[in-house]
C-alpha cells in the first residue's frame, strides 16, 4: 500500500473528507453536494456558460484576490501598528528585516489586481448583456462591491503614512469638503444654520467626518485602520455572498435564450 | 536641460530580457502560422511569389532574437548604444500628446476607429501585429530617461499592465460578438447556443478554478519578488508634494477637476456615475444580447457604454498618471518634469462674456450688475440671478429642454418604448456623461471657465 493509499483510508482523512476522489459520474454529482466548499456551485452547468472565453474568469478573480487580500491582510495585522509613532516604521521593517515581509507586496499589487478585474468583470457582464432581466439586481449589488473595492483600495492607501499615503489621501478626500450642503465649502452649506451660527464649518462637515479631524492625522488613521481592516471588509463579504447566491437564484450564468 | 542618461547598462541588459521574452512569444506565433498554413496575400501582391506567411514570421522572429542578443551581450558604452528612440520622434510625440486638445482628439479618433473597423482589426493577424508595434513603442520608450521615471514607478506598473489587458479583452469582445454578428445575419444560432450541453461543475468548473487560483499565485508571488511595493519617505503634513496626486484609480476624476469645481467633479459627478451604473439595467429596454457576445443587436448601449469605459475612463487615467506632471501641467512622456515649466491661463465666465464682451449690436445688454457691500441678502441674490441669468439659462435648456427635444428627434423610438420617466432619467444621464467632453470642448475653444460663476456661494458650474 502507498503512502497515499494509507493517508486516504485513515480514519481522520475519512472523517474529513467524506468521499473519495470522485471517478464516475454519480460521485461527480455526490462531491458536489456533501463539500461545504464545493456546494456553493451547482452540480452541471452549462458548457459555454463557463467557458473562459465567455466569463474570462474575471468574477471569480476577483473573488480569489478578495480572499487573498483577507490571508495576507490579516498577517499584515500582526505587524502592523495604526500609530502615527509606528506606522511607518512597522511598514518600513516589512520591507527590510521582517520574515516573509513579501506579504506587503502580494498585498499591495493584489490590491491593485483586484480594481482592475473588478472593472473588467462589469466589462464583461455589461459586454454580454447579463445585466438583462432577471440578473438587474445583481448588477445593483456588482455595482456596490464596486465601489466598496475602490474604497478598500482607497482606505488601505493611507495605512503605510509615507508621503504618497497621506498626500493621496489628502486630496482625494478634500473632495468631501465641497460637499452640497454637509461641506464647508460646498454649495448651501449657509443654509444650514441655526441663529447665526453655521452648523457645517471646517470642524463638522463631511470631510471632518471622513477624516476624524480637520486634517489627515492620527485619528484619521484610526478611523481608516478601522473601515479598512474590519468594516468595508465586513460588508463586502456580505454583499458577495448576496452576490453568489443571486447568481444561482437568478439562474446560473447567463445564456442565450 | 538635464543630464540624465537615457541608457545605462543595466536597462540594456532589462530590454535584451524584454525582447527576448517578445521573441518567445512571435516564436510560438509562427509555430502556430506554421501549422495553420497559407500565405500573406498582401506580399503576393507586391511580389507575385507565394510566400508563407510562417516564414515571414520566422524571419521576424530571427531579427528579434538578434536584437534581444545584441542587448544582453552589449559590451559598449551605453552612449554608443544603437536601439533607442531618436530625439526626433520623441519631440514630435511630445508635441502631440502634451496637450489635452490634441490627446483627447485623438483618444476620441481611435475610439471611433476602433468601432468603424471592427471587422478588420479583430483579425488575429491585425491584432497580433498591432501588440507587437505596442510592445515595441514601449520597449523604445524605455530608452528614455523621463519615460522609466513616470512608467517605472512600481504603483504605475500595474497600470501599463491593465492598458495592456483591457486592450486583449476589447479584442476578445469584438471578435466574439463580430462572429456572432454574423451568424445572427445568417439565421444561425449564435455561437454560445451551439454545443452548449449541461457538463458536470466536477471537474470541468472545479479544476478551472483550481488552475485560476494557481497562476494567480505565481503571478503575485513573482510580482512581489520582482517589483518591490513603494514606500516614500515618512509622511509630514508640511511638505507638499507637487504634483500631489490621488490614488491612479481616481486620477479621472481629479483630471475632472480641471474642468469643474470639486463640488462637481469630486461629489455630484462621482454619485452620478454610480446611480447611472446602477440604473443601466432598468432603462435599457432592449431584450436582444442577453447572455451573449453581439453589438449589432445593441449597438447604442454598447458604444455609449465603450465610450464611458473607454476615452472617459481608462484614458483620463493614463492622462492623469502620466501626463500630469508639477503645478497639474501636462507633459510628453518624454518631458523633463520641470517644475517652472509655465502655462498661462485665462479663462473667462460666460457672465463676463456676456456682460463684459457684449458686442455692439447687443446695446440693450448694458453694464454687468454688482451687488453694493451693503446689500442685503434677498438683493443680492436678485443682482446675482440676473447676473448668471445667461448661464442658468444655458444649464436649464441643457438639463431640461433638450430631452424632450431628444424624444421628438432622434430617441423618438426610445422614448416611446420607456415612457416618460424613464426616458427623463436616460438622457439626464446620457447629458451628464457628455457634460465634461462639453466642458472640455468650450474651454479649449473659448477658454470658458464657468458656465454659472457664483463664488460667493461656492456655486461654479
Ligand atoms: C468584489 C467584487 C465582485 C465579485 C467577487 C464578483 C463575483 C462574481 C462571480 C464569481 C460571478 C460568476 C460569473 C463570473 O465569474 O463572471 C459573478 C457574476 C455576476 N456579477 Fe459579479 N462580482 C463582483 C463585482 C461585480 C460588479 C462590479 C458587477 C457589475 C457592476 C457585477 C455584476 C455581476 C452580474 C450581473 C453577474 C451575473 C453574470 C451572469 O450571469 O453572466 N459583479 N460575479
Amino acid at each position: 500500500m502507498s503512502v497515499g493509499d494509507y493517508i486516504r483510508e485513515s480514519q481522520i482523512w475519512k472523517s474529513i473528507f467524506r468521499h473519495p476522489a470522485p471517478h464516475d459520474r454519480r460521485n461527480r454529482v455526490v462531491v458536489m453536494l456533501t463539500n461545504f466548499f464545493l456546494h456553493l456551485h451547482p452540480v452541471s452547468v452549462k458548457k459555454q456558460g463557463i467557458a473562459l472565453s465567455y466569463t474570462w474568469c474575471m468574477g471569480g478573480i476577483t473573488f480569489f484576490l478578495f480572499l487573498v487580500e483577507t490571508i495576507t491582510g490579516v498577517l499584515l495585522m500582526f505587524y502592523y501598528r495604526p500609530t502615527l509613532e509606528w506606522a511607518f516604521n512597522d511598514i518600513r521593517s516589512l520591507r527590510d528585516v521582517t520574515t516573509l515581509g513579501i506579504m506587503r507586496e502580494i498585498h499591495r499589487w493584489g490590491a491593485h489586481a483586484m480594481v482592475i478585474t473588478v472593472w473588467l468583470h462589469m466589462y464583461r457582464v455589461f459586454l454580454t448583456g447579463s445585466y438583462k432581466p432577471p440578473r438587474e439586481f445583481n448588477w445593483v449589488v456588482g455595482v456596490l462591491l464596486l465601489v466598496l473595492t475602490l474604497l478598500l483600495s482607497f482606505t488601505g492607501y493611507l495605512l503605510p503614512w509615507d508621503q504618497l499615503a497621506i498626500w493621496a489621501i489628502t486630496v482625494g478626500s478634500n473632495m468631501a469638503r465641497a460637499t452640497p450642503f454637509l461641506g464647508s465649502e460646498g454649495p448651501g452649506f449657509q443654509l444650514l444654520n441655526v441663529g447665526g451660527f453655521d452648523l457645517i464649518t471646517s470642524a463638522s462637515d463631511a470631510r471632518f467626518l471622513l477624516l476624524g479631524a480637520r486634517d489627515v492625522g492620527e485619528s484619521t488613521l484610526n478611523r481608516f485602520y478601522i473601515l479598512h481592516c474590519v468594516a468595508i471588509p465586513l460588508v463586502v463579504a456580505g454583499l458577495i455572498a448576496i452576490h453568489f447566491w443571486r447568481v444561482r437564484k437568478d439562474g446560473g450564468i447567463s445564456q442565450p435564450l | 536641460m538635464h543630464s540624465h542618461p537615457d541608457l545605462t547598462s543595466s536597462v540594456i541588459q532589462g530590454l535584451g530580457a524584454f525582447y527576448l521574452v517578445l521573441f518567445l512569444m512571435n516564436a510560438i506565433y509562427t509555430y502556430f502560422s506554421f501549422k495553420k498554413g497559407g500565405h500573406s496575400k498582401f506580399l503576393e501582391r507586391l511580389t507575385g511569389q507565394e510566400i508563407p506567411a510562417a516564414a515571414m514570421w520566422a524571419l521576424y522572429s530571427a531579427f528579434l532574437l538578434m536584437i534581444a542578443v545584441a542587448h544582453l551581450t552589449s559590451t559598449s558604452s551605453p552612449n554608443a548604444f544603437l536601439f533607442k528612440l531618436p530625439e526626433w520622434v520623441k519631440y514630435y510625440v511630445d508635441v502631440i500628446v502634451a496637450d489635452p486638445v490634441s490627446f483627447s482628439v485623438l483618444s476620441v479618433v481611435l475610439f471611433a476607429l476602433m468601432i468603424l473597423l471592427r471587422e478588420w482589426w479583430v483579425k488575429p493577424v491585425v491584432a497580433w501585429i498591432l501588440l507587437n508595434v505596442s510592445v515595441i513603442a514601449l520597449g523604445l520608450s524605455m530608452t528614455d530617461w523621463d519615460f522609466r521615471q513616470i512608467v517605472g514607478k512600481p504603483d504605475n506598473v500595474p497600470i501599463v499592465a491593465m492598458l495592456f489587458i483591457v486592450g486583449f479583452f476589447t479584442w476578445l469582445y469584438f471578435r466574439r460578438a463580430i462572429e456572432n454578428d454574423k451568424r445572427i445575419d445568417e439565421g444561425r444560432d449564435v455561437f454560445e447556443k451551439e454545443d452548449n450541453e449541461k457538463i458536470l461543475v466536477w471537474p470541468d468548473l472545479v479544476y478551472t478554478e483550481l488552475m485560476c487560483m494557481v497562476i494567480l499565485t505565481v503571478i503575485l508571488v513573482a510580482w512581489g519578488i520582482l517589483l518591490h511595493a513603494p514606500l516614500e519617505e515618512p509622511g509630514s503634513a508640511v511638505k507638499t508634494p507637487n504634483p500631489s496626486k490621488a490614488p491612479w484609480y481616481f486620477l479621472g476624476l481629479q483630471e475632472m477637476l480641471v474642468y469643474y469645481d470639486p463640488w462637481l467633479a469630486g461629489v455630484v459627478f462621482p454619485s452620478v456615475i454610480l446611480v447611472g451604473l446602477m440604473a443601466i439595467p432598468y432603462i435599457d429596454f432592449n431584450k436582444g444580447g442577453n447572455g451573449y457576445y453581439s453589438f449589432k443587436e445593441r449597438w447604442f448601449a454598447i458604444s455609449t457604454f465603450l465610450f464611458g469605459f473607454l476615452p472617459l475612463w481608462v484614458a483620463m487615467i493614463i492622462l492623469g498618471t502620466f501626463l500630469r506632471g508639477p503645478n497639474w501641467n501636462m507633459f510628453g512622456p518624454f518631458e523633463y518634469w520641470d517644475v517652472h515649466k509655465l502655462e498661462v491661463l485665462y479663462n473667462v465666465n460666460l457672465s463676463e462674456y456676456f456682460w463684459l464682451y457684449s458686442p455692439e449690436w447687443t446695446p440693450w445688454v448694458g453694464a454687468m450688475p454688482v451687488a453694493p457691500p451693503d446689500a442685503s441678502l434677498p438683493q443680492q441674490a436678485r443682482i446675482i440671478f440676473l447676473r448668471e441669468a445667461p448661464g442658468f439659462i444655458a444649464v436649464i435648456v441643457y438639463l431640461a429642454v433638450l430631452p424632450p427635444l431628444m424624444a421628438m428627434t432622434l430617441f423618438r423610438t426610445y422614448f416611446l418604448r420607456m415612457g416618460f420617466l424613464r426616458f427623463m432619467v436616460f438622457s439626464n444621464l446620457l447629458l451628464m456623461m457628455l457634460a465634461l467632453p462639453i466642458k472640455m470642448v468650450l474651454r479649449w475653444a473659448f477658454n470658458l471657465k464657468y458656465i454659472i460663476a457664483i463664488p460667493e456661494w461656492f456655486i461654479n458650474v
